[in-house]
């Protein structure tokens, strides 16, 4: 970039960096001799997936190291001066005045027992920027400059009381709050829905022209970095694969990694193919619709005790064809869980019908419920939660069918390996618990126990939102791949509108319960029926790299 | 997806160790053992062999006292001393160990049974059942513990295995609320849900995934009250209702060296020491139990 002509030293440079975590038994090197600089205004995106090392090195630069990690050499440069070998009182100093950091998860970050005002306000007491009545209308004003309504309130109000985006808005203004130089974004919207991200990020670029701050953003999002970063560091086990303007390293990457994140990333190969839907192949879909469901509501009564009830869907209908897969799409609390739970049976409808594959659900009850289950399975969103970390894998996947136990005991085996081996598990894999797997092999064993019934129609709550876009990718061929061979029918649900425009035929938008859109991916995507939809898509990350190629 | 950055670096790695460790072979396993939890085993291990050959390690009788030797000091001959009737005090604990041990240990089988038994009941079946028996559990909770198990002694009458049941319903609340709360926090996870959703009925999702995901903590509580029944099984020694004299039973070992306690110091202070060791031993242990990985 303009790097040549400044006269300013960089924001931040960093020579030669290596970290190194103890496991008990030694010590392992997990970042190797990165280098980077940070020029002042510039936004730096630290790309990478889980186990990369961009946390690590993020978490390095100002001295929050894990216990275990230690630095093995090189040097963090500040404005020229050195400060990796600080003490924790010396960058006391630096931290929250010179760097600051917005953390991952606002749902954790913010002390639960202490009002907004006063963790905004500790900040300034603690630099000496305000003390006494001074510092409450500072705060108000912050909070007002990150977008907070009615900022006088929040300030008064609890972490519990506000929304996640509310939030990360909050975090924002304790990382704003004495005008740092550089500001780490540590994938600052990755607990966020999609249109809150884009707002969150776009309030992040506001103020770094404002102010002229210096952002590292960390992210495992190609797309969000395409966006917002002038400058991308990809970092792959440690290393440095390829550093460089963002605009250069998507146009013509060049080292085989990154092309495999842009290949990866949904949000570029969808918008890039710009064709209805994937280009697979499919069994031409048959007329009957398996999945039907009418006029479906769903009532909660509410916990704090008054009686009312609480409507998470209200009169939902849609249809499925066989052999398709037709995507639910929504934000949190849009009551997408909701119904899918009420399709698989784990909930009873307080209306409407549910009818799969000729089979109305409300008729069934305990024995014929169980029956049911064969036809219709679920692959769940956590591959850490929905795994039994007791049993083998072997075990796993052969449950169910011990549940309908028809198969003598070298039948069982045979299928349990034999889908195994659909999945893409290695034999190895057979003995292992899954805390020996990673996310993406857990992900499959999931898949695995899902199909060994042989069901019709298969739910994927969320299934790859919690997977790195490598993983992701490979999965969504996987379940392409079964699909075609298996003709099988899936309901996916997610808030990725990348991913489901990838994988989807049909598309249904959900938003507080109602249904807002529904058709084809065609319909959705490219005459989206109303403003909503039109705002999810607008929010997909990664557009400005469309724009570019 | 950070998050599982700092998980991998910070759960995997010891977890890969974990797996390994099955595989590493003993005497590794020992040198990797904490020196105060091998103590700690090592406690438990000895006290556990006096209860089953206490012959091997005393070659005096602990019952029979010889004449002309009362309260001698210890010294070469009588590693701990002497009692008033000439009896070697360390024959007396070693033997009272099986007395002292299978006391604990018949307390300790009778509240885990009876007490996780209420809790898993408590904790699958919801709703009045359960509150049924968790009101249960808050009347015993409220009654102090040692009055309880003088009252059920007084109800069954004196003697070790009285004494054991007493001290074991004692602390049937505590387990019964302990393994309700884990199995209602195992029935609300994902892989519980996917069992009943894979076709799993009630029972068989309670046997293959609530009870051993559940059961975990409860164990390593077993080891903790296995260590506080030794305490109460003595105290109840101590006060004259447990096994009657001469018995060397290790509470009531500490309770006829009171007479003495000006003159012979090693009457009360060595039983008091073993009972006060074999307790930290099986807190510590049973702390160890806590932190493996589930």
């Amino acid at each position: 970039m303009n790097s040549s002509i400044t006269p300013y030293p960089p924001v931040l440079e960093i020579e030669n960096l290596s970290i190194s975590y103890n496991d008990g038994v030694a010590h392992r090197r997990v970042v190797h001799d990165v280098s980077f600089r940070i020029e002042p205004g510039e936004v730096v995106a630290l790309v990478g997936e889980s186990g990369s090392g961009k946390t690590t090195t993020a978490q390095s630069i100002i001295g929050l190291l894990s216990a275990n990690g230690r630095i093995e050499g090189g040097n963090i440069k500040l404005n020229g001066t050195d400060i990796s070998r600080w003490s924790d009182r010396q960058l006391d100093t630096v931290r929250g005045a010179k760097i600051s950091l917005v953390p991952q998860d606002p749902a954790s970050s913010l002390n639960p027992v202490k009002t907004i005002g006063a963790q905004v306000g500790e900040i300034l007491r603690i630099h000496g920027a305000a003390s006494g009545r001074d510092v409450e209308p500072q705060v108000i004003s912050l909070l007002e400059r990150v977008g907070l309504s009615e900022p006088a309130l929040r300030a008064r109000q609890y972490p519990h009381e506000l929304s996640g985006g509310m939030r990360q808005r909050v975090l924002i203004a304790i990382a704003i709050a004495l005008k740092p130089q550089l500001i780490i974004a540590d994938e600052p919207t990755s607990a966020l829905d999609v249109t809150v991200q884009k707002r969150i990020l776009d309030l992040i670029d506001e103020l770094r022209t404002e102010y002229g701050t210096s952002v590292l953003l960390v992210t495992h999002d190609l797309g969000v970095a395409a966006d917002r970063a002038d400058r991308l560091v990809v970092l792959q086990g440690g290393r440095i694969q390829e550093l460089g303007a963002t605009k250069v390293v998507l146009a013509a990457p060049r080292s085989a990694y990154t092309r495999q994140l842009i290949v990866d990333a949904p949000s570029f190969s969808a918008v890039a193919r710009k064709a209805p839907a994937t280009a697979r192949e499919k069994p031409v879909p048959s007329d009957d619709d398996v999945v039907i469901v009418e006029g479906l509501v769903q009532d909660f009564v509410r916990s704090d005790g008054d009686g009312k009830s609480f409507r998470a869907v209200d009169g939902l209908s849609f249809r499925v064809r066989r052999g398709t897969t037709h995507s639910i799409v929504g934000e949190s609390g849009s009551g997408k869980t909701t119904t899918i739970r009420a399709i698989v049976g784990f909930q009873k409808p307080t209306a409407g019908s549910i009818e799969i594959d000729g089979t109305d659900l409300s008729q069934l009850r305990g024995e014929t419920l169980r029956q049911f289950r064969r036809k219709i399975q679920l692959v769940y969103q956590n591959p850490y939660g929905s795994l039994d970390p007791r049993q083998a894998v072997f075990d796993i996947v052969a449950e169910p069918l011990l549940n309908f136990g028809r198969l003598a005991r070298p039948a069982r085996e045979e299928k349990v390996r034999a889908i195994l081996n659909r999945v893409g598990l290695p034999e190895a894999a057979l003995s292992r618990r899954p805390h020996a797997l990673s996310g993406g092999q857990r992900q499959r064993v999931a898949i695995a126990r899902a199909l060994v019934l042989d069901p019709d129609v298969v739910v994927l709550d969320e299934a790859v939102s919690a997977l790195d876009v490598t993983v992701q990718a490979r999965i969504l061929d996987l379940l392409d791949e079964l699909q075609r061979d298996l003709g099988l029918t899936y309901l996916f649900v997610s808030h990725d509108l990348a991913v489901v425009r990838q994988i989807s035929d049909t598309i249904s938008v959900l938003k507080d319960g109602r249904l807002v859109d529904g058709g084809t991916v065609e319909d959705v995507f490219e005459r989206p029926g109303s403003d909503y939809t039109r705002e999810l898509i607008n929010a997909i990350p990664g557009q400005k790299r469309a724009a570019l190629v | 997806m950070t998050t599982f950055d700092t998980v991998h670096d910070d759960i995997i790695a010891p977890g890969r160790g974990h797996g390994a460790g099955r595989r590493l072979s003993l005497p590794l396993l020992i040198r990797r053992l904490p020196p105060g939890l091998a103590l700690s085993w090592l406690v438990l291990a000895i006290a556990f062999l006096w209860a089953v050959a206490p012959s091997l390690f005393t070659s005096y009788n602990p019952l029979e006292g010889v004449g002309g030797e009362q309260l001698r000091r210890p010294d070469a001959s009588h590693l701990l001393g002497t009692d008033a009737l000439g009896r070697d005090l360390y024959a007396r604990i070693v033997y009272g160990a099986v007395h002292s041990l299978t006391g604990a240990f018949v307390a300790v089988a009778l509240g885990l049974v009876i007490g996780t038994g209420l809790g898993v009941v408590a904790g699958s079946v919801r709703r009045r059942v359960d509150d049924a028996i968790m009101r249960l559990v808050d009347v015993l909770l409220s009654i102090p513990p040692l009055l309880l198990s003088l009252s059920i002694i007084i109800l069954l009458g004196f003697g070790t295995v009285n004494a054991a049941i007493a001290v074991g319903l004692t602390s049937v609340a505590g387990f019964a609320r302990l393994a309700r709360s884990e199995v209602v926090r195992v029935r609300r996870s994902d892989y519980v849900e996917a069992a009943f959703g894979s076709g799993g009925t009630f029972t068989s999702v309670l046997r293959r995934h609530v009870l051993p995901n559940s059961l975990t903590s409860v164990l390593a509580i077993a080891a903790l009250h296995f260590g506080s029944a030794v305490l109460q099984i003595s105290t109840l020694g101590f006060l004259g209702y447990g096994a009657p004299p001469p018995t060397p039973e290790w509470g009531l070992l500490i309770a006829e060296g009171r007479n003495y306690i000006s003159t012979a110091w090693w009457l009360t202070t060595a039983p008091g020491v073993i009972v006060v060791l074999v307790v930290l031993a099986a807190n510590r242990v049973s702390q160890s139990f806590g932190k493996v990985p589930a």
